[in-house]
């Protein structure tokens, strides 16, 4: 067990490192670099900055380096915990992404705590009482759930609850806390605010783990094991919590580690259209401007993120199922 | 451990005594969207404390379908729509199980407690992800008021008589730790931990290699003596028959079709799909690379059900002015027993 954790931190470790190779020299394939679209940046507002002054610039930045110098340096920051300077916003990397991060992984973690909530009872019901009202509901507005993109859900859902409840949805703050410190209103003030997003990022994941489970459950329902609980004498719905809903929520647990990078990555439009305050759409911002640092250090927390996170939901399918035998033990 | 108890079978069928469970008459139908299947159709036995009733008959028959009818463990769409399952109670008069609520407490009290079942499988009639000991415990304690320590000296105990060695360190293992030998021996100590008046076996050692299967039949045979115990076993391994039952009823889609003390059945059977299966049985004094006999025409779709005797297109003794248009009733032939056929009178 405690060989299997070492090395599973080594391959993780390992994996991170591989990750922030490959995000660095992907980030700088395009030709240019930051200095060229500040340039190109300054040349629309009608300045015009010489070849002797961009190549003052490139020095500075230290640009005018080799790449692998650049990526050695970066990585000697790295170990003192420092991500680098981000020329964007001309702030440590640090500071740019600090609240952020911490917000995106609260909404995570609530979008996670919801998909559960919901998805799960759900696809139980929707398995045992199959081609029932509620079967054929919940199929249907899970489908729906799918098909619809998440901005447009955004949308709709900013439009209604401004009309209908007059809340202003966008961000996850009202006014007077963006940038109060943190205090027991400003974390209610969060989570009243969280509620819409939570429900578009989970809506699909939602509608599609009602299908896994739904699925799983169906398979399971005619196990013997079953008929062996049922031919026990136990009663229908503590046999089927014990043993099929059991075995069906494998994969919910499965889903849980790339909950995370989803949220970063694949929820940038809906992000942007709410205003929220997570690294998505400074992601976005970096990769246009070629701000590599910036860049490169969010997808670095981002693979590290995802690394643990899946470590996690093997260890608790390690623990959910104990035929999943730990490697080599 | 208890000693075993000295062999006093009563034989109830002698003394008169009414039957422990009498089936009448049941008819289980899946209503599928292509047609309505009659998996069980007017099959009726009876059994007696202390002894076995085997059940035989070709994939398909209804054989693990009427088991499960008695206990309403059928899955969807399956409905139970005809019939009574009659349970005696000590003294009392009896209970029809078909009249309790499908999963209220009374039928679960019935079931795993009066009434137990083994499975065919082995392998997958166990939960995967829990421990033996804990299944174990979880049957004794719905029929029992132990506490958890009592339930699992009990479970360790019962695992030690059907034979698992090392019982106290194999109750905290998971089943694909064990054997399919292992396993069905565990199976049976869960069944039998509650000390059922009924067991019912649906093939139990189909799926085991022949010296497993001699040695869980004995372990069967031994416990049903010292409990004193009912079986319902069922198979469609006619060997296996000759070795545990005492009353053999003979199943031909969804219906008995005979029935009657083992001996009987074996010398002299009187349907003549008794006797085709009997015939279709391989012998050690057939002649090397003789064609091994064997029953004409194709088991029918349930759905196709002949009219009539649903046996006649099979039937080397049709008779056509009859077998296709009336169904026989089961009728008495000899002192007990029984074969619906209507070479034995045309009531």
């Amino acid at each position: 067990m405690l060989g299997y954790l070492i090395r599973r931190l080594f391959y993780a470790v390992l994996a991170v490192w591989a990750v922030s190779i490959i995000s660095f020299f992907i980030i700088n394939l395009p030709p240019g670099d930051y200095v060229t679209s500040y340039i190109a940046q300054l040349a629309i507002q009608g300045n015009i900055i010489g070849a002797e002054e961009a190549e003052s610039l490139r020095e500075y930045y230290g640009l005018d380096q080799p790449s692998y110098v650049q990526y050695l340096k970066w990585m000697n920051q790295i170990r003192q915990g420092n991500l680098g300077f981000s020329f964007e916003f001309g702030l440590p990397v640090n500071d740019v992404i600090g609240e952020r991060l911490v917000l995106t992984m609260i909404l995570a973690a609530a979008t996670i705590v919801f998909i559960w909530i919901v998805a799960i009872p759900i696809g139980i019901l929707s398995a045992v009482r199959q081609y029932s009202i509620w079967d054929h509901t919940f199929t249907f507005f899970g489908f729906v759930g799918l098909a619809v993109p998440d901005f447009m859900l955004a949308l709709i859902m900013m439009y209604f609850s401004f009309v209908l409840f007059d809340f202003s949805v966008g961000g996850l703050f009202s006014p007077e806390y963006v940038t109060a410190s943190w205090s027991l209103g400003r974390g209610f003030d969060l989570a009243q605010h969280m509620i819409i997003p939570i429900i578009i990022l989970g809506t699909a994941g939602t509608a599609s783990l009602i299908r896994i489970t739904r699925a799983n459950l169906l398979d399971e329902l005619r196990k013997p094991y079953v008929a062996t609980a049922r031919a026990k004498g136990l009663s229908e719905w503590r046999l089927i919590l014990k043993y099929p809903v059991r075995m069906a929520l494998n994969p919910a647990i499965s889903m849980t580690a790339y909950i995370l990078p989803f949220l970063v990555s694949g929820s940038i439009v809906v992000s942007v259209v709410l205003g929220l305050p997570t690294v998505g759409p400074i992601l976005l911002k970096a990769l246009v401007a070629q701000d590599m640092f910036l860049a490169g250090g969010i997808i670095l927390l981002i693979g590290w993120m995802t690394v643990v996170g899946t470590f996690l939901s093997d260890l608790l399918l390690v623990w959910a199922d104990p035929r999943v035998k730990f490697e080599g033990r | 451990m208890q000693s075993p108890e000295p062999e006093t079978v009563v034989t109830d069928e002698d003394t008169g005594t009414r039957p422990l469970l009498s089936v009448e008459d049941l008819q289980t139908y899946f209503f599928t969207d292509e047609g309505t299947i009659k998996a069980v159709d007017g099959a009726s036995f009876d059994v007696y404390s202390g002894r076995t009733l085997g059940i035989v008959g070709e994939s398909g028959c209804g054989k693990s379908i009427t088991a499960k009818s008695i206990l309403q463990i059928i899955d969807n769409p399956g409905r139970i729509v005809g019939g009574q399952v009659k349970l005696s109670s000590n003294g009392d008069a009896s209970k029809n199980l078909l009249e309790m609520e499908p999963n209220g407490e009374e039928i679960r009290s019935i079931r795993g407690g009066e009434i137990s079942m083994i499975f065919q499988e082995p392998m997958t009639s166990f939960s995967p992800i829990h421990t033996f000991g804990n299944q174990i415990i979880e049957a004794i304690r719905l029929h029992s008021p132990l506490d958890k320590e009592e339930a699992h000296g009990l479970a360790v105990d019962w695992l030690r008589r059907v034979g698992i060695p090392s019982p106290e360190q194999r109750m905290s293992e998971y089943p694909y730790q064990f054997s399919g030998g292992q396993r069905q021996r565990a199976m049976i100590a869960m069944a039998l931990c509650t000390e059922p008046r009924i067991l019912i076996a649906d093939e139990p050692t189909t799926a085991l290699d022949v010296t497993t299967q001699a040695q869980i039949l004995d372990i069967l045979q031994t416990l049903q003596k010292q409990n004193d115990m009912s079986i319902i076993f069922i198979t469609h391994d006619l060997g296996v028959i000759a070795e545990v039952a005492d009353v053999v009823a003979v199943m031909y889609l969804g219906k008995v079709v005979e029935i009657g003390p083992v001996e009987s059945i074996f010398s002299s059977p009187k349907h003549p799909y008794t006797k085709a299966l009997l015939s279709s049985m391989p012998t050690i004094d057939a002649a090397p690379r003789e064609r091994m006999p064997s029953i004409t025409g194709a088991i029918p779709h349930p759905q196709n059900r002949p009219s009539g005797c649903s046996f006649h297109p099979r039937c080397p003794s049709y008779m056509s002015d009859i077998c296709g248009l009336r169904e026989p009733d089961l009728v008495s032939i000899g002192t007990d027993q029984q074969a619906s056929c209507f070479l034995y009178g045309r009531n």
